[in-house]
């Protein structure tokens, strides 16, 4: 952990644009010691000392120096760099930003149709890859937990990003849209399709009735509420057992079918129905391309919504809450809407959900999941489609590379478990993005409303809303 | 009549430890504006100080005394705490001074789960239990065979509470630090104006807001004497809600939203279900932002155009 380089003295001699002085080296030196120092006292005990129980269960500290010793040589390192970046970058001349260039916009002109283009082809290249549809398994399922993410991320960008109304609870909405699946499946017997819009309305449902008291709220006050509202309906779906069962949750849902035609080796399974030889991955790559559709159309229903009255609304509630209710428009309603409709996609991506993993259970719907979709729309520049699938990829994707990163247990010792780390540097990525990149990695808009020509917008002259 | 009288004193007991968290949420709250989400892992974290300050304490140095042990113990674990606090400032919190207003709270989350992890993977995902400090028991009354009991860990919780409250709100209302956190809490630019440091006050409050964690987890420790390193985020949102409900920005209003809050927890815990008392807890969160957002004690905000 570095401190952040506000303080560092950034001034150099003009003509030293790419060098650093002898100087300056040793400030950042010193700067780097100080770091290295409040580690070791911040080490102290906790990282120091490690508390085992011994035989009669009580427990003694194991001390650990040559750890603490490891993470204080790292941020004396990181923290050195940094600095030195810090004024390498002050003596180089200042360069005006422009809020994007035409190169970078006819790069997003290619990157949607050739992400689309992956998206499509997917299983098959991922197959291709691996040498064979059951060698691909792993990715292809990889790829149905991003489109999730993308899903989740693409519904609460109409709340956060269009709307601006702040939501930590978002995780309620997928819940409910598992459980509907879960219980309309398992108690009444019918089918995912039926169940599948049924889920959006009861998720929608549930968004407007947890919406209506939060009208008035705003900003934080509104985040902590929706928190709120997310932790009452896990803690309900944990305790009402006789309705859910409880913690052990609720399994064998019943798998998707071909729109009827199982998945299976039977007379009138898939595979015979259309001449193939059965394989398992059949189920897999359906499971692919219907996240996929849902994930579209969740994208194309939130770029017309944009265009309509309602969408428009949103945006300028989002802008200026107090000029909209001068101007007439329905804040109560337009909050309601978005409100709902953000949930009514994260019902379906939970019902979805339940029929991939055939088991739910309240531990999928944390804090933490509500905790993730949110950097995912914050990460993608709230607000911008492309951004959110981009950050969907770097988000869920990122961490499985680091289970499969095998080197590192060479380095550092046969019980060394990267997956460990994974929600450590997952948050600690979430303070080093709002510190760096608070707009997102996406920097411009696309207009919702142009007269002539269609120009892209700068993403900080979007604001981020009140409520 | 028995029971609710000890369930009030257990009521009070564990408002007492949610009121010193809720102080640092309600003066971070006043000074910048933001929700601290960390602040709940903040006192996990100095409760998993506290622990290992007294297995060193009593291991290695051989203290017998318990009242020396965790006197040493408490101001150890305020001392380090508050080095967190201040790093945790300078680090996630000031480079976003001025930023975009989502920006802090989205940094916090990511705090609060930097720091729940970290202790999960420095210090294991197992329950660390401790052998009880304190043992002995008062008995008040005793009636159809139910005792009516006020431990010595009890008094001892209380009582620290209250003499910490009192230096606390001496130091906000006379010394000239509190002066500069007032002054800031009204007007930072005007404050920064007429002379005072403000990033150093800002910095200040958090410091002072995890030492009274610090405190809060040591008496956690001394009333459970167990912790693990998920017991933050229910505590930090309980405490949270006292803020609240006392009227954030308010020091006596957020210990009396910690003992309302203790209350509620420990008699619904008793009359009702004990499922469902977190349940009753973040309903009552709800409630209290939508119908009485400005608290008990706190001023109305008033909206400007």
């Amino acid at each position: 952990m570095a401190l952040n380089t506000s303080h560092a003295p950034a001034i150099a001699a003009p003509g030293a644009a790419s060098s650093v002085t002898g100087a300056q080296v040793a400030t950042a030196l010193r700067e780097a010691g100080i770091a290295a120092l409040l580690t070791l006292g911040l080490s102290i005990p906790i990282l120091a000392f490690k508390t085992e129980q011994n035989q009669s269960n009580a427990l003694y500290l194991q001390p650990r120096w040559g750890v603490v010793a490891v993470v204080c040589g790292l941020i004396f390192l990181v923290r050195f760099a940094v600095c030195l970046r810090a004024m390498r970058r002050a003596a180089a001349p200042a360069r005006l930003k422009a809020p994007a260039s035409p190169f970078v916009q006819k790069l997003f002109g290619i990157a949607v149709p050739l992400f689309l283009g992956v998206a499509l082809t997917y299983p098959l290249l991922a197959s291709l890859a691996t040498g064979g549809l059951a060698g691909a398994r792993y990715w292809i399922d990889l790829g149905i937990l991003i489109l999730t993410y993308v899903m989740l991320g693409w519904g609460l960008n109409i709340v956060v990003g269009l709307a601006g109304l702040l939501d930590l609870g978002y995780v309620a909405f997928y819940a409910v849209g598992a459980y509907s699946y879960a219980l309309l499946s398992t108690t009444f017997g019918w089918s995912f399709w039926l169940c599948l819009p049924l889920a959006g309305i009861l998720a929608a449902f549930w968004g407007i009735i947890l919406g209506f008291p939060v009208l008035r709220l705003r900003g934080d006050y509104l985040a902590i509420v929706t928190l709120a509202f997310g932790e009452i309906i896990r803690l309900v779906l944990i305790n009402w057992v006789e309705l859910t069962n409880g913690g052990a949750g609720i399994s064998s849902i019943p798998r998707v079918t071909f729109f009827g035609v199982p998945f299976d080796s039977s007379e009138n399974g898939f595979a015979s129905l259309f001449g193939i030889s059965y394989s398992p991955m059949h189920r897999m790559v359906f499971l692919y391309y219907l996240i996929l559709v849902l994930a579209l159309v969740t994208n194309v229903v939130t770029i017309r919504l944009r265009r309509l009255p309602v969408g428009r609304a949103w945006e300028a509630l989002r802008e200026d809450e107090i000029a909209c209710r001068s101007l007439g428009i329905n804040t109560r309603n337009t909050k309601l809407t978005a409100f709902a409709i953000g949930a009514m996609f994260g019902g379906f991506a939970g019902s979805f959900f339940a029929v991939r993993q055939g088991f739910v259970s309240p531990e999928s719907f944390n804090f933490l999941e509500s905790a993730i979709i949110l950097s995912i729309v914050v990460l993608g520049g709230m607000g911008s489609q492309v951004g959110v699938a981009v950050a969907a990829i770097i988000m869920v994707g990122a961490p499985e590379l680091l289970r499969n990163l095998g080197f590192l247990k060479q380095v550092f010792g046969a019980d060394f478990d990267p997956n460990e780390y994974r929600l450590l540097i997952f948050g600690l990525a979430m303070v080093a993005m709002m510190v760096w990149r608070p707009r997102g990695l996406v920097g411009h808009r696309e207009p919702s409303m142009v007269l002539t020509e269609r120009k892209a917008i700068s993403g900080s002259l979007v604001k981020e809303g009140h409520g | 009549m028995e029971v609710f009288v000890q369930q009030l004193i257990n009521g009070l007991t564990l408002g007492s430890i949610y009121g010193l968290i809720a102080i640092g949420y309600t003066m971070v709250f006043g000074i910048i504006g933001m929700i601290n989400f960390a602040h709940g892992d903040v006192f996990m974290l100095s409760a998993f100080i506290a622990l290992m300050l007294f297995l060193f304490v009593t291991a290695w140095l051989g203290i017998g005394s318990i009242a020396i042990a965790l006197i040493i113990v408490m101001i150890g674990a305020m001392l380090l705490t508050s080095l967190w606090g201040w790093t945790l400032e300078r680090m996630a919190y000031r480079p976003l001074r001025g930023s975009f207003r989502l920006a802090p709270l989205i940094s916090a989350i990511g705090v609060s789960i930097f720091l729940s992890n970290f202790v999960q993977v420095s210090q294991g995902a197992r329950n660390k239990p401790i052998p009880p400090m304190v043992r002995d028991v008062i008995v008040l009354f005793e009636r159809d065979g139910y005792a009516v009991a006020l431990s010595y860990k009890q008094i001892i919780i209380m009582l620290t509470t209250a003499v910490l409250l009192a230096i606390f709100w001496y130091v906000v209302q006379k010394t000239p630090l509190g002066r500069a956190q007032r002054a800031c809490e009204q007007d930072r630019r005007m404050a920064a104006l007429v002379g005072i440091d403000v990033d150093r006050t800002i910095s200040l409050t958090f410091v002072m807001g995890a030492s009274l964690a610090a405190v809060a987890g040591t008496m956690y420790l001394l009333y459970y004497g167990v912790v693990s390193f998920a017991d933050g985020f229910v505590p930090g949102v309980k405490a949270f809600t006292a803020a609240v409900l006392g009227g954030i920005g308010s020091l006596p209003g957020a210990v009396l939203g910690g003992l309302i809050i203790g209350l509620v927890e420990t008699l619904w815990s008793a009359y009702f279900s004990i499922e469902y008392k977190d349940v009753a807890a973040f309903s009552l969160l709800a409630i209290v932002l939508i119908f009485m957002p400005s608290g008990i004690l706190g001023r109305p905000e008033v909206e400007k155009v």
